[in-house]
């Protein structure tokens, strides 16, 4: 079935006129995505690659009906007004993909969403991609490399990829197609310490999907999302095997390894707190990246 | 994150109508002497470093008289916490404590908010109280619950007559922490002294990196948190990386010395952040210490990875060279080989380097890297993305092997004997020379050819095409030709993109 994105939801691009923008609505389209819209302030009536581009999200969504995910390529700086905008316009559903930024204007966008009733992904996210259906955001970089590189759900043995990294989203799910594994979708959460979607957000959407038969983390050190996750399992809201690879084992406190939120404070957000809560609640956790496509297939059978 | 000492969180709380005690920050001992003399009475000395626990590991000392403190400050200034000196220290009038509390301020991943935590009978052993802490949720539109606030005071045996004062003292850390983009402030402890007063007797507070740039006034120079003082390579890096934000430019130095039992230190050189971490635990895993973390990723120009390079390079004692990220890179990933190739030449490597350069134009890369680097001492091997890290890793180890203890010296750039003197043009953050002296018409033709549509003939040479303004930002494509041009034997561009600190 495939959570959050699928090949009918009406997609509108924030930033369409610049060059990140174009040249991935360019992939998104050619993907397969719905690409309904885009929003440049000052460049309404203009087109781009046929999509037309509007002033304002509100603008967008009054003239074409409904719209039910934004992703935004913009600015770091300008990301906050951007999602807000989008949000107070109705959108449902927001892909955030620029890094950098700040995390107080993350929480006002939370609190935007939370008051509306939407959802967001990252900021800092390479996107979302459900195999055969559509892709918001960057993953794959080119459609035919996101076509070869990930399959299509197979029966019994299709997984949802949940990941903390945007590179290793997309190798997650390349090294589990050669595998023979299908993909129900690949959520990148994002790299940074406060994210929209988290990973035990995802990982409910993906329990409810019948489509999907597992589920898999590539976690990372910092942060409570995989400690979090590991709670729902023990209390039985996931209940679908779980397979992970934590990064970071050679991570000592106070030093951030890139990601904003890759970092242990306090002692919190450890590499073998995060193993041990994994483990604990029956999930499989590998030690080694190359473990992961066969520990998958041992858990789906 | 970016943190702030102690004396300037307290001068920002002070700012903000929170009283702070008395007193300034001293560099050395007679300077304490001086400042005790002139407080008067009984003072307190701490060391500013960013740890906790200060003052169970002889971070705070007390005296009653200037020659005391003078000793006290000697010692502390001899102190190291972890890696960090002490350099300066905090000289206060010792406040008499009636009441402590501990206030600090958050964000909530979960929750996606900031939220208080608040204590009313607070200390410094606040780790062993956990139980205690009251949390309490902030609405970022609405703000805090006062009542609740008020509450937890209520609920201490702290004399009614300040409890107006302390609510006032919570909101003013809940106010600094929205007007600073703080990740984090705490006031550990906030005192009720015994004359009524309440004072804010440490500060610790971290900013947001990613707002830094919105606070000029916090006069952070890197908003970084490392675990130790900022190293001159740590800080050219940084300085490279807020000059261009095409991409993610993080680096770090670890170690400069590999374990004994280790099989040498190495430059790491990950894209993506998770990708990096993955490739990391996979070399550690064959036995050998990363010399530095670094993180090329978000789609970087050629020129970054370049400078990623140098920078990495600039640590002598390596044994090789390993980069490798995700490996599925969905960004194209000749760039990054033109970046490589680039500094690998420049530096004459002569140490072994493996690159995992899987992902979009995967081919292409390797045949870039591989062949512009053939001549060099040290040999340099590219990998695609059906190429584990686990292979690579070991590939690695045999290559490094089969080196017999090459290690790195870090050495000059050779720049070619016509920089200087030749044909240029300048393009953002550096400038580029073209030797029209060994410009044989094949060879123009080459140029031109390989220049992205950037350069002309004229009189049979060739020459800037395009507006400066145009031709600015394209420091990646005249990377990739003075690359192409190496590799062709026709080496007549240089593209000269200096490292300040380091050329």
């Amino acid at each position: 079935m495939s959570i959050l994105i699928d090949q009918h939801k009406r997609v509108l691009v924030q930033g369409i006129t610049g060059r990140e923008g174009r040249a991935r609505t360019a992939l998104m389209r050619e993907y397969g995505t719905q690409v309904v819209a885009g929003c440049t302030p000052g460049k309404g009536g203009q087109q781009v690659q046929g999509v037309p581009v509007f002033n304002t999200v509100a603008d967008a969504a009054r003239d074409l009906g409904v719209v039910d995910i934004s992703v935004v390529f913009v600015p770091a700086a300008g990301v906050k007004d951007a999602a807000i905008e989008a949000i107070e316009a109705g959108v449902g559903l927001l892909v955030l993909v620029p890094d950098r930024v700040p995390v107080w204007d993350t929480i006002e966008i939370a609190a935007a969403a939370k008051d509306n009733g939407a959802s967001f992904v990252g900021p800092n996210t390479l996107g979302v991609l459900s195999p055969g259906k559509a892709v918001v955001g960057m993953i794959g970089g080119r459609a035919a490399s996101a076509r070869q590189w990930f399959n299509e759900p197979r029966p019994g043995r299709t997984v949802g990829i949940i990941s903390r990294s945007g590179g290793m989203t997309s190798s997650c799910g390349y090294y589990l197609s050669r595998a023979g594994v299908g993909l129900s979708t690949l959520t990148h959460v994002g790299g940074d310490s406060l994210v929209g979607l988290r990973i035990p957000d995802v990982a409910e959407l993906l329990e409810a999907d019948p489509q999907t038969d597992a589920i898999v983390v590539f976690g990372e050190i910092g942060g409570s999302q995989e400690e979090h996750l590991a709670r729902l399992m023990e209390c039985g809201q996931i209940t679908k095997p779980v397979i992970a690879y934590i990064g970071g084992a050679a991570a000592t406190e106070g030093t951030r390894f890139s990601h904003a939120g890759a970092i242990i404070e306090g002692g919190r957000g450890t590499h073998a707190a995060k193993v041990k809560a994994l483990r604990k609640a029956g999930a499989r956790v590998v030690e080694s990246f190359g473990d992961l496509p066969e520990a998958t297939l041992s858990m789906l059978s | 994150m970016a943190r702030l000492y102690e004396y300037q969180g307290k001068a920002l709380l002070a700012e903000h109508g929170l009283e702070v005690p008395e007193g300034g920050v001293v560099s050395s001992p007679a300077e304490a002497a001086r400042l005790a003399a002139r407080l008067g009475g009984a003072v307190v000395l701490k060391a500013q470093a960013w740890i906790t626990g200060r003052a169970a590991k002889g971070g705070v000392k007390f005296a009653s008289s200037p020659e005391e403190a003078q000793r006290a400050a000697a010692d502390l200034i001899r102190l190291r916490f972890g890696n960090f000196p002490v350099t300066e220290v905090l000289l206060e009038r010792a406040v008499v404590i009636a009441h402590e509390l501990f206030v600090s301020v958050i964000i909530d991943d979960q929750a996606r908010a900031p939220v208080l935590l608040l204590d009313a009978r607070g200390g410094s052993d606040i780790e062993e109280r956990a139980g205690s802490i009251r949390r309490i949720p902030i609405d970022p539109r609405r703000g805090i619950d006062g009542d609740r606030v008020r509450q937890v005071i209520g609920d201490s045996p702290i004399d009614r007559a300040v409890h107006q004062k302390i609510a006032r003292a919570v909101e003013t850390v809940i106010e600094m922490a929205a007007l600073y983009e703080l990740t984090s402030i705490e006031v550990n402890p906030l005192v009720v002294t015994a004359g009524g007063g309440v004072v804010a007797v440490d500060c610790r507070m971290t900013v947001d990196d990613y707002a830094v740039f919105r606070h000029p006034a916090l006069g952070i120079e890197i908003a970084r948190e490392l675990d130790h003082p900022a190293t001159e390579l740590e800080r050219i890096a940084y300085r490279l990386e807020q000059a261009d934000h095409r991409g993610t430019f993080y680096f770090a130095r670890l170690t400069t010395a590999a374990a004994p039992d280790s099989r040498g230190l190495i430059g790491f050189h990950g894209a993506g952040g998770g990708g990096s971490m993955m490739s990391m635990d996979a070399v550690a895993r064959v036995g050998f210490t990363p010399a530095n973390f670094c993180d090329t990723s978000g789609n970087p120009s050629a020129a970054k990875v370049y400078r990623a390079a140098r920078v990495i390079l600039a640590q002598g004692g390596l044994v090789g060279y390993f980069g490798s990220g995700s490996g599925v890179a969905s960004q194209e990933q000749h760039h990054s080989a033109y970046g490589l190739a680039k500094a690998f030449c420049e530096l004459s490597l002569a140490i072994p380097a493996v690159i995992r350069l899987g992902g979009n134009g995967e081919d292409r890369a390797v045949e870039i890297l591989e062949d512009a680097c053939r001549g060099l001492p040290g040999r340099v091997e590219g990998y695609r993305k059906d190429d584990t890290p686990a292979f690579i890793a070991d590939r690695f180890a045999e290559l490094v092997q089969g080196a017999d203890g090459a290690t790195w010296t870090p050495r000059a750039r050779s720049v070619p004997a016509y920089v200087g003197r030749s044909y240029r043009f300048p393009i953002k953050g550096g400038m580029v020379w073209i030797d029209h002296e060994r410009c044989d018409r094949p060879t123009t033709a080459f140029v031109i050819e390989h220049a992205s549509a950037l350069l002309r003939a004229e009189d049979g040479l060739p020459v800037l095409g395009v507006s400066d303004a145009e031709v600015a930002a394209k420091d990646s494509e005249l990377l990739a030709l003075e690359v192409d041009c190496r590799r062709a034997d026709r080496p007549v561009v240089f593209v000269d993109l200096a490292i300040p600190g380091l050329d």
